[in-house]
Formats: C-alpha cells, sequence, structure tokens
C-alpha cells in the first residue's frame, strides 16, 4: 500500500489501472464536492466529508481478520444492494460496542467496491480521537441535510441504524427484538432523496457482547448514551473486554430494496404514510431475524 | 449618471481594498469612506469621512451624499481586537444607525452590502455538514462576535424585509487567509504554529483575501438580492492547513483548553479567542451553490488560500514588508483631490 503513498491526485488514475483497483476507485476525488477536479495545493486525501480513502484501506486490513476469521461474516442477497446510485442501508443494531456497523461497512467495500459512509449520532463527534477516526473511517453525523447530500446530490451507499442508540443499549434478555425505529426520519429522508431503503438483518451481534447490566445515573454522569456491564467485562476484565467481542458467526441478510413511490424534494411528507413505511420495514427485518433464528443450529458456528 | 457609494470601515483592511477596487470602476462617480481611524491604503478619488465608532452621524452623510449604494464592510469579527461593549457598539449599534439612515424617508439608498462572516453559524457537533444560507444555527450564540453579528444580520434582514424597494445583499464570507489580512488563524500560523486541540481534526474552509474584495465588487455590481455564502472549494483538516503553512501543530488538551493555552495567549505566542475555540474541535462548512448560481465564484480554493498565504508569509520572513507602510496625510489628501494646481486626467474628473 505504500505505494500508493503519491500525495498527489494525478497518479490516482495510474495505481487504479495497475492493482488496487477496486479499493483505488472507491471514491471520487477529495474535492468533488467542492468542484475543481484536481487541487494541487491539496496534501491528504480527506474528502468534504472527513473520509479518506488511504485510511479506509488501512481500517480494512486490519479489519479483514475479524470479518473473515472472528465472526466469519456471511452474506445472503448481496446483490440486492445497488451497484450504482444512492441508497439508504437500514439494520438492527446490537452489542454493547456495536460490530455490526464496521462489519457492514468492510463487507460492502471489499465485495461490491462501493464506499459506504456510516451515519451515526453527533455524539461521536463530542470525543477526541474516537471522532478522528471514526471520521476517516467514514463515519458523518447523522443530519438530516447530510444524509440528503450524500444520497441525493452524491449518489452514495450510506448506512443507518434506525434504533439508535435503543439497540446496542438493549439487554441481553432483549436480543433481537426490534427497539422503535425512532419517529421514521430515515424513510422521509430516502423519500426526499428519491432512493430507495434496503433492509439488511443482522444475527451473531447481540451475542458478540451481550449487557447483563446497565447504568443510566452513571452514564448521564459521564455524558455517554450508556454504560453497560457486559458478560466479556465480566469474563475478561474491565479493559480487554470492551474491546474484545466473543467469536460469534455473523450472518447478514439482504432483503428486497424498498422503493417509495412519492415525488423527491418535498419539505414533509405526511407524517402518518411515513410511520407506516418505518413501521412495514422494521415489522419485516423482525420476521426475517426470527427466520435466521429458526435457523441457527450454533451461536458461534452460525 | 455613474454611482455613489458610501463605504463604512473605510480605514480597516477590507474597507480600504474595497475602496481601491471600487475607484478602478469608471461606473462609479464617487465614493464616501467613513472609518474611525484614518485610512491605511492609498487612495485617489475616495472621499474621507471621519466617524465615531458607532457612526451616529450616518443619517446626515447619507442626506448630504445621495449616495444609492452602502457598502457595509466595517463588522468587527475577531473577539481579541477590541472589548465586548466595544464590539457591541461597532457592530450592533453602528448597523442600526446606517439601517436607520438608509431607510429614512426620502432616502437615496437603493443597495446596501453586507460584509458578514460564517461566525453566525457557529460550530457545534450537531451542526449539519455543510450550512446553506437558510439553515439555523443548531446552538444559540454564546460568544459575543457572534451574538453580535446574528443581532446584525437580524436587522439586516428586518431592514431588507421593511424596505422591498433596497436591494440588500448579505456575504457571509468563511475564514480569510492571505497575504496581507491579520485573522487569529493568520497570526498563529505566521507565527508558524497551528493550535489544535488533541484528537481533534476538524475540516474548515477558507477563501483568499483577493477573492472577498472580488466577491464585495461583484456584489456592489449584480447586486444579488439575499444572504450568500462565500468559500473556496473544499474542505481541509487542521492538520493539513498546518501542513501546507509549515506551522508546527500545538496540541492543546482537549479538556480545559481555554484554561490551557492562557499563558501563551496571555505572552502573546498564541491567538485563540473563543470564537475559534470551537471551530478547532468541530469545524464548520458552508455549501456555496447560491452564490454560484448568482454567478461568482472564488478563484482559489481552500487549499489554495492557505498555500497563497503560505507564499506570502515565506517571502515576508525572508525579505520582510515590502511595501513602505502608506500614512494618511489630510492635508496632502484634501490638496490632491481639490487644488487646481493638480493636474488632473481629461476622463470625468469627480469633483467634491
Amino acid at each position: 500500500m505504500a505505494r500508493n503513498d503519491n500525495r498527489g491526485r494525478p497518479d490516482r488514475a495510474l495505481t487504479a489501472g495497475l492493482e488496487d483497483e477496486r479499493t483505488a476507485a472507491l471514491v471520487a476525488l477529495p474535492s468533488s464536492a467542492g468542484g475543481t477536479d484536481s487541487d494541487a495545493a491539496r496534501r491528504s486525501d480527506v474528502d468534504a466529508w472527513g473520509r479518506s480513502e488511504r485510511a479506509r484501506r488501512l481500517i480494512r486490513r486490519l479489519g479483514a481478520p475479524a470479518y473473515e476469521r472472528w465472526f466469519r461474516v456471511e452474506w445472503d442477497g448481496l446483490g440486492k444492494i445497488p451497484r450504482a446510485g444512492g441508497a439508504l442501508i437500514v439494520a438492527n443494531h446490537a452489542g454493547a460496542i456495536p460490530a455490526d456497523a464496521p462489519m457492514i461497512m468492510h463487507g460492502i467495500e471489499e465485495e461490491l467496491g462501493r464506499p459506504v459512509y456510516g451515519l451515526a449520532d453527533n455524539w461521536f463527534r463530542t470525543l477526541p480521537v474516537a471522532s478522528t477516526i471514526w471520521s476517516r473511517g467514514g463515519g458523518v453525523a447523522a443530519h438530516p441535510d447530510n444524509a440528503h447530500r450524500l444520497l441525493h446530490d452524491e449518489g452514495q451507499l450510506a448506512l443507518v441504524f434506525p434504533e439508535g442508540t435503543k439497540g446496542p443499549s438493549k439487554h441481553v434478555s432483549d436480543r433481537y427484538r426490534l427497539r422503535r425505529f425512532g419517529r421514521g426520519g430515515f424513510v422521509e429522508t430516502a423519500m426526499r432523496a428519491g432512493v430507495p431503503v434496503v433492509p439488511i438483518a443482522v444475527v451473531g451481534a447481540e451475542e458478540s457482547m451481550p449487557i447483563l447490566y446497565k447504568s443510566s445515573s452513571l452514564a448521564r454522569l459521564l455524558h455517554v448514551p450508556y454504560l453497560p456491564v457486559t458478560l466479556n467485562h465480566v469474563l475478561f476484565g474491565p479493559v480487554l473486554g470492551t474491546v474484545l467481542h466473543f467469536p460469534v458467526k455473523f450472518r447478514f441478510r439482504v432483503l428486497d430494496p424498498v422503493r417509495f413511490e412519492v415525488e423527491p424534494g418535498l419539505g414533509r411528507y405526511p407524517r402518518g404514510r411515513v410511520i407506516d413505511e418505518a413501521e412495514a420495514i422494521r415489522q419485516r427485518l423482525q420476521e426475517n431475524l426470527y427466520e435466521m433464528l429458526a435457523a441457527r443450529r450454533s451461536i458461534l458456528f452460525g | 449618471m455613474g454611482r455613489r457609494i458610501l463605504l463604512t470601515g473605510l480605514d480597516t483592511f477590507w474597507g480600504g481594498r474595497v475602496a481601491a477596487a471600487l475607484e478602478r470602476d469608471p461606473e462609479v462617480e464617487v465614493i464616501v469612506g467613513m472609518g474611525t481611524g484614518t485610512p491605511s491604503v492609498e487612495l485617489e478619488r475616495t472621499e474621507f469621512v471621519r466617524a465615531g465608532n458607532s457612526y451616529s452621524l450616518f443619517s446626515r452623510v447619507v442626506r448630504a451624499t445621495r449616495v444609492d449604494t452602502v457598502v457595509h464592510t466595517f463588522l468587527v469579527l475577531d473577539s481579541s481586537a477590541m472589548s465586548g461593549r466595544a464590539l457591541h457598539e461597532t457592530n450592533v449599534i453602528g448597523t442600526m444607525n446606517l439601517l436607520a439612515a438608509a431607510g429614512a424617508p426620502g432616502s437615496s439608498v437603493r443597495q446596501i452590502v453586507v460584509k458578514s462572516s460564517s461566525l453566525v453559524y457557529g460550530s457545534h457537533p450537531s451542526d449539519p455538514a455543510w450550512f446553506s444560507e437558510e439553515s439555523p444555527r443548531t446552538r444559540s450564540a454564546r460568544n459575543r462576535v457572534e451574538r453580535s453579528l446574528c443581532e446584525v444580520e437580524g436587522y439586516v434582514s428586518d431592514f431588507a424585509e421593511d424596505n422591498p424597494g433596497v436591494r440588500v445583499t448579505v456575504l457571509r464570507f468563511a475564514n480569510v487567509l492571505g497575504a496581507d489580512i491579520d485573522t487569529p488563524i493568520s497570526r498563529n500560523l505566521a507565527r508558524g504554529l497551528m493550535p489544535c486541540v488533541a484528537g481533534f481534526d476538524p475540516l474548515l474552509q477558507f477563501l483568499e483575501e483577493d477573492d472577498v474584495v472580488r466577491c464585495v465588487e461583484f456584489a456592489v455590481r449584480a447586486a444579488p438580492p439575499g444572504v450568500f455564502n462565500v468559500a473556496g472549494d473544499g474542505k481541509l483538516p487542521v492538520t493539513e492547513v498546518a501542513s501546507i503553512a509549515g506551522a508546527r501543530r500545538l496540541l492543546l488538551p482537549p479538556v480545559l483548553t481555554a484554561r490551557a493555552a492562557a499563558p501563551l495567549v496571555r505572552l502573546g505566542l498564541l491567538s485563540l479567542p473563543t470564537e475559534l475555540q470551537d471551530l478547532l474541535r468541530y469545524g464548520r462548512g458552508i455549501d456555496t451553490s447560491r452564490l454560484a448560481e448568482a454567478g461568482f465564484r472564488p478563484q482559489l480554493s481552500s487549499a489554495g488560500a492557505v498555500q497563497r498565504f503560505a507564499e506570502a508569509n515565506r517571502l515576508r520572513r525572508s525579505v520582510g514588508d515590502q511595501l513602505p507602510r502608506y500614512r494618511y496625510e489630510p492635508d496632502v489628501e484634501a490638496f490632491l483631490r481639490r487644488s487646481p494646481a493638480v493636474v488632473r486626467d481629461a476622463e470625468p474628473a469627480p469633483e467634491g
């Protein structure tokens, strides 16, 4: 990868042809949002969202063992994810420190060669170090304007977890029971941008870091969304238990994309319709989760 | 008939630069510049009026000169430049007096251009990556520069609503860098330091100073009504700004940032006004597509502006300030403008 360390963009087209074809061409040039095609004064490849393709490549390389050996991710229906144009990917979210988001991003980027921007709570932006890694790795604050720009103006893939923090913060006894999908904001965003919603049912993340207990008063005190005590903490201690997930088999099932037959670009969409669509997607995800769980023979081996 | 323009803040960097640019335009018949100090740029035909901080004499000047355009470049954006009270007086009260004069019954003013700043959007983790001109602030302004600018813009938009016959343009500029402009960021970079909050590497936008002057000129000429964001293309992480400018990063702790920086600020080694502290954490982006549609695009990108600054800075470091500083001599200026002994061009020489 060191050979790609040309700090200019001009050579990018050359390296793209050589070997790293897929990954090198993942993202348009950094200034694509700005306008000028090549900006000779630039020194890094950080794009206008904060994402760096070089950082992504490093993260993918470090994440490959987790994806291939630890969680042994298996996809079903990967072909349903659009190869071009914007799409909003939604999934169920689980595990105290959820591993599903990086695994989905890793998988789509590796298998389809398309960049994925992960939309997440803007709480991430307040954290030193983590905010920078998150942003360079393709994280974007989940603001409706940001989502619209990504999906509509730039035709990118964006990943969002409609349950928000209610997903990963749930107790182990509630596993695989989908929480409320917010107020259906993701449906409205997709309607406005005129892009499909692609739901992904995730099995495995729940058991990778199950929550045994959580303290809401301590969480408030520390300004974090939730403060869990996980089985991993109990077995591996407070430090290792925070980062080490159980080697659970991950299965991702991509469901049929949902297209809304509405006029894009409106300022507001009927509340009722939005809620109904969001609820329908939630239902379908829930049914698929039960189906996948019924077929699962072992938590560790799938 | 040529245009008659009143310019505020002639003694400031922007006022002087804009006046010099407008002087070159043959369509501009008269330029009257107001300021609290003396002009720092050599001007050919701009008439200078010295006025108090809050411009309480505006209405008399406007009535006497029958100007059709007011260019308001005198908003203070750097809270370390003056006390809170003086800043309020200059920004808020000054603008209020200006608008009162421009909106008085029988006023000759038909166009107003206000040089504002993207500081009106603030900087907060819940901000969108790009602010459009309609995006509201996500948090109300807490530092005094941003608060005063928000109040100013409120007055301006009320004025535009009350006076449909006047075309009002508000330009919100991103952080400016260039060969001559002095801002907290440029001051730090000129010392070879870029303050950073450890663990944060936010994205910033810049605009080159000549593009600012060009943009004000464009607004005076084309008079696009409404609010416009102005920034160079693209965004840069702070670390890249430091690297292009050849500055060392000065890491400040993420907690008690201002407290930790205070001794350095005291010693004059660092400029870190409150409005910069959030920016260095969360950054800011403004969407400039509306201005592009109106027909203006900056010549330099964000990275280009930083590079231009870096080049000027390196040049200055090796040869020092090149131009001898201009000093305003009232008698000489009056002589040059009015004495029959001075040979002027046969072209329409604007007589006072």
